[in-house]
């Protein structure tokens, strides 16, 4: 075999165990799609249930609560950017990131500080590399979040946003994270948190045009209150960190079948060029066979005369 | 036919129960609130313990209910918890031992939260 020949040979079994990595990938990212999304679809009735009870506490009492009312100067704003810890997902973690630098610069030009807190190792790695600070970050579960995880990310927010803005509290609260729309679109977006405005509350529960009943509080509208949006929250991180594990997994799958396709195209064109090559080197071979065998022929025929 | 009330009873990962019911009784921070249909609309915080509902074809579910909300309107109650699990579903071995340890390890939190589970377990 000609070295020519032996290298395309080589590639192209690099090539084929590179496709089938991919392609398994792809299949993987593909079926955690599918279990992602059914989390996300078992995780929207609580959700919505404590829209509404927010919406009703928020609406049917005059209860001013710190985390309801927009603070007059908002002097520091946390921000919590939801990557993931791995990559091979094409453009998810950057557009995630650019999303939350888009955010971060509007809110300085606001003349707010920022708090960045991150989930995800690949968002963590980006600031550090960058040498920015980061308030806080949490990695490790972002393939497969649990409600115990939203937990320990809501809570230092919770804990923030409670703090007076003197002793190094924050006024506002927002989430960037990757909405799942489809399986072929995923957009990064930025929303805040807290303050709740309660007519976008009503609006994103569809209970804009519901009368909501006068509720008895049981202890008391503040209490209730109280006790209430910290779950909000958490349930609002918990509904952000599941999208972004789907669409994590959207992404992969995507990278991966294109990174299949392509290992499949660069396939195809080595073979032929290694087929190319096998057969000029066949017709070397022949022309040489043929090209000695004249000589010999003519040297014989020489020797006879 | 009695009048009924709709009940869910959702955990923040799943619906762990949700039917027709006469009576839900849960726990609320000042104490236990049963609520018939027709009960004027409640919001209550509930406390860590069983939620006993009975069905309207006069069975009765009791749940292990971790902190949450309880929230009655048009008929329509909904249980909303951190974490829910049907009685039928708690493993009491488990529970036991965790009872065990917590007592040993002296963590109030998780003591009540095994001794709910059990009390929950031994209710149906």
């Amino acid at each position: 075999m000609g070295a020519q020949l032996r290298v395309y040979k080589r590639r192209i079994r690099s090539v084929t165990a590179t496709k089938k990595i991919t392609k398994a990938m792809e299949m993987i990212a593909a079926s955690r799609v599918v279990k992602a999304q059914r989390k996300v679809a078992a995780s929207t009735p609580y959700a919505t249930e404590l829209t509404r009870a927010v919406t009703a506490v928020g609406t049917g009492s005059n209860t001013k609560h710190a985390l309801t009312t927009q603070a007059e100067t908002v002097v520091r704003s946390a921000v919590l950017l939801l990557t993931s810890d791995r990559g091979l997902a094409g453009a998810f973690n950057s557009n995630a990131i650019k999303a939350a630098e888009q955010l971060t610069a509007r809110l300085e030009a606001e003349g707010k500080q920022v708090e960045t807190y991150i989930v995800g190792r690949r968002g963590l790695a980006h600031y550090n590399f960058r040498e920015r600070k980061v308030a806080e970050s949490w990695s490790g579960f972002t393939d497969e979040p649990t409600y115990a995880d939203a937990k320990k990310v809501a809570a230092p927010l919770i804990e923030a946003i409670e703090k007076e803005t003197a002793e190094g509290g924050v006024d506002e609260i927002h989430i960037v994270f990757t909405e799942f729309v489809s399986m072929m679109t995923q957009t990064a977006l930025d929303d805040r948190l807290l303050p709740l405005s309660l007519d976008e509350v009503a609006q994103e529960s569809g209970a804009k045009d519901e009368i909501l009943p006068l509720y008895d509080f049981e202890p008391s509208a503040e209490d209730v209150l109280d006790a209430l949006l910290p779950r909000y929250v958490e349930s609002r991180v918990y509904n952000a960190l599941l999208q972004s594990a789907a669409s994590k997994h959207a992404a992969t799958r995507r990278a991966m079948k294109s990174a299949t396709d392509n290992a499949g195209e660069l396939i195809e064109t080595l073979s032929r060029l290694a087929n190319a090559a096998r057969q000029a080197e066949i017709t070397q071979e022949i022309s040489e066979i043929v090209g000695g065998s004249a000589a010999l022929a003519d040297a014989t025929a020489g020797s006879d005369r | 036919m009695a009048a009924e009330l709709h009940v869910a009873l959702v955990a923040a990962d799943r619906e762990v129960w949700s039917g027709e019911a006469t009576l839900v009784v849960a726990r609320t921070t000042s104490g236990d609130i049963g609520v018939m249909p027709g009960h004027q609309p409640l919001l209550g915080v509930l406390e860590s313990g069983p939620v006993t509902i009975r069905t309207s074809d006069g069975g009765t579910v009791v749940a292990a209910v971790h902190g949450g909300f309880i929230s009655f309107a048009d008929n329509k109650l909904s249980l909303l918890a951190e974490i829910a699990e049907l009685s039928d579903e708690i493993d009491v071995q488990s529970a036991e031992r965790e009872l065990e340890r917590a007592k040993a390890e002296g963590d109030a939190h998780a003591e009540r939260r095994a001794d709910v589970r059990l009390r929950a377990a031994a209710a149906s």
